[in-house]
């Protein structure tokens, strides 16, 4: 993988609670995620741990308390946007663009210098060069997952934050996701991985289980790199 | 990155997609076509008739078209959540509304140019001598159709019941742009075929007062 992130930036979330009018996602979550870190959240349906990570992508503001993005302190939102890449639930792509149009699309949008040389460069990493010029209505949920990947990845960023990845994909495309994880980590990114399943959570550093909208277990010190090896 | 490259970038990004589907033109070209067709037929109206009754038709017809456009202009960033990604891009919030106004004017411009003709045809009303000054008129009303309607569009797209709380928004706030196209339009087709100055003013005041609305409120318009 030649993905080689600017910066690796951490997150701070300071007594941070969210209200859905009386519905209550998250109520007074402390939790500092430090710069390099695999980090994985836990928790049942409902928990918050969607909410904690579009707060963490600058797209949900907290009701009360508030989210620091560590690293990019002096940083106007528009830079820290920059280096914030999220594969959400859905693909964040145009179904009616091709691959390649979609991700020329957002490497303009994000005023790359060379946007069609990133493209080229995040095609090969996510191994959709030959399906480039398909719409991505065309492709599987593994090909749409790995476009989506392949968007959060264009500008290199520092904070990478996964919801659910592993949701509907193959044995495959799920060996593909555990390998492209450890990969991004060992580039130097920070990572932080929503999911149900606890054999990606492994292989983070670190595990945080939330339930309720409220951090109930944290499994504490931030392990520098993988805690197993992964095939392939 | 600045606005206008930003917003031009969402703009190409709307035209393509377009052009792909033609979900929106197809949409507004058949909607204006029945009814260009259904009220010629049911009222067979003389040409005196037609001068009278077609200022309204002609604003109605276009006005309901775009809003049946409109609604459709927001749902399709929510199918695979693309409005998320678009406010993750480090852009002005206000480009992303600009670029979608832009593409909307432009689709109904588009269908504006097929169908006046066809009002004319339909109607028996020669718009010879008046063509070009009611095209600024009709251009002038859509841009003030385009941008609220962006707006609404944007604010009902994630709503229940979004197909009727769009146009119960739009339409009333739209009664200004409606009723200064129509009597600008009955005075370019009457007599003394007259632009008249205060319904342009009044017309070009409208857009110039939503367009900086939008852009003031741009970040609350956008968010989750």
């Amino acid at each position: 993988m030649t993905f080689a992130p600017t910066s690796s930036l951490g997150v701070a979330f300071e007594r941070v609670e969210k209200r859905y009018g009386g519905l209550m996602a998250l109520r007074r979550v402390t939790l500092t995620i430090g710069s390099g870190e695999f980090v994985a959240l836990l928790g049942p349906n409902g928990s918050g741990k969607t909410t904690l990570l579009r707060m963490a992508a600058l797209l949900l503001q907290p009701s009360a308390g508030r989210v620091r993005h560590l690293g990019a302190e002096n940083l106007a939102p528009e830079a820290v946007r920059s280096q914030i890449g999220l594969v959400a639930h859905k693909a964040l792509v145009y179904d009616e663009l091709t691959a390649r149009e979609n991700l020329s699309f957002f490497a303009r949008l994000y005023g790359l210098a060379s946007p069609a040389e990133s493209v080229e460069r995040v095609l090969g990493e996510v191994g959709l060069a030959d399906r480039a010029e398909d719409a991505a209505v065309t492709f599987s949920r593994g090909m749409r997952q790995r476009l989506a990947i392949a968007r959060a990845l264009i500008t290199e960023p520092g904070l990478l934050l996964f919801d659910e990845p592993a949701t509907g994909l193959d044995r495959e495309g799920r060996q593909w996701l555990d390998r492209t994880l450890v990969g991004l980590h060992r580039a130097g990114a920070t990572l932080i991985v929503s999911t149900h399943d606890e054999s990606l959570a492994a292989l983070a550093g670190r595990s945080i289980w939330l339930r309720a909208g409220r951090l109930v277990r944290d499994s504490g010190a931030p392990a520098p790199l993988l805690v197993r090896e992964v095939p392939g | 990155m600045n606005l206008a490259r930003s917003a031009g970038l969402v703009f190409g990004k709307e035209l393509r997609i377009e052009l792909r589907t033609h979900d929106l033109t197809h949409t507004v070209l058949f909607f204006v076509l029945m009814v260009a067709g259904l009220f010629s037929f049911a009222f067979d109206p003389s040409s005196t008739e037609s001068r009278v009754i077609l200022p309204g038709l002609i604003w109605i017809a276009f006005f309901f078209a775009g809003t049946l456009m409109l609604q459709l202009c927001f749902v399709r960033e929510q199918v695979n959540d693309t409005l998320a990604a678009l406010r993750l891009a480090p852009i002005d919030p206000f480009a992303i509304l600009l670029g979608k106004i832009l593409a909307n004017f432009g689709f109904l411009a588009v269908t504006e140019i097929v169908f006046v003709p066809v009002f004319s045809l339909f109607y028996n009303v020669s718009l010879g001598g008046v063509l070009g000054r009611l095209m600024l008129l009709l251009f002038l009303g859509t841009f003030g159709l385009a941008v609220p309607g962006t707006v609404f569009s944007a604010m009902t797209a994630q709503a229940r019941m979004r197909e009727l709380l769009l146009p119960l928004l739009l339409l009333p706030v739209l009664a200004p742009v409606l009723i200064a196209g129509v009597e600008a339009t009955a005075a370019l087709l009457g007599p003394g075929h007259a632009l008249e100055r205060e319904w342009v003013v009044m017309l070009a005041g409208f857009d110039l007062i939503f367009l900086t609305a939008t852009w003031l409120l741009a970040g609350f318009l956008v968010e989750e």
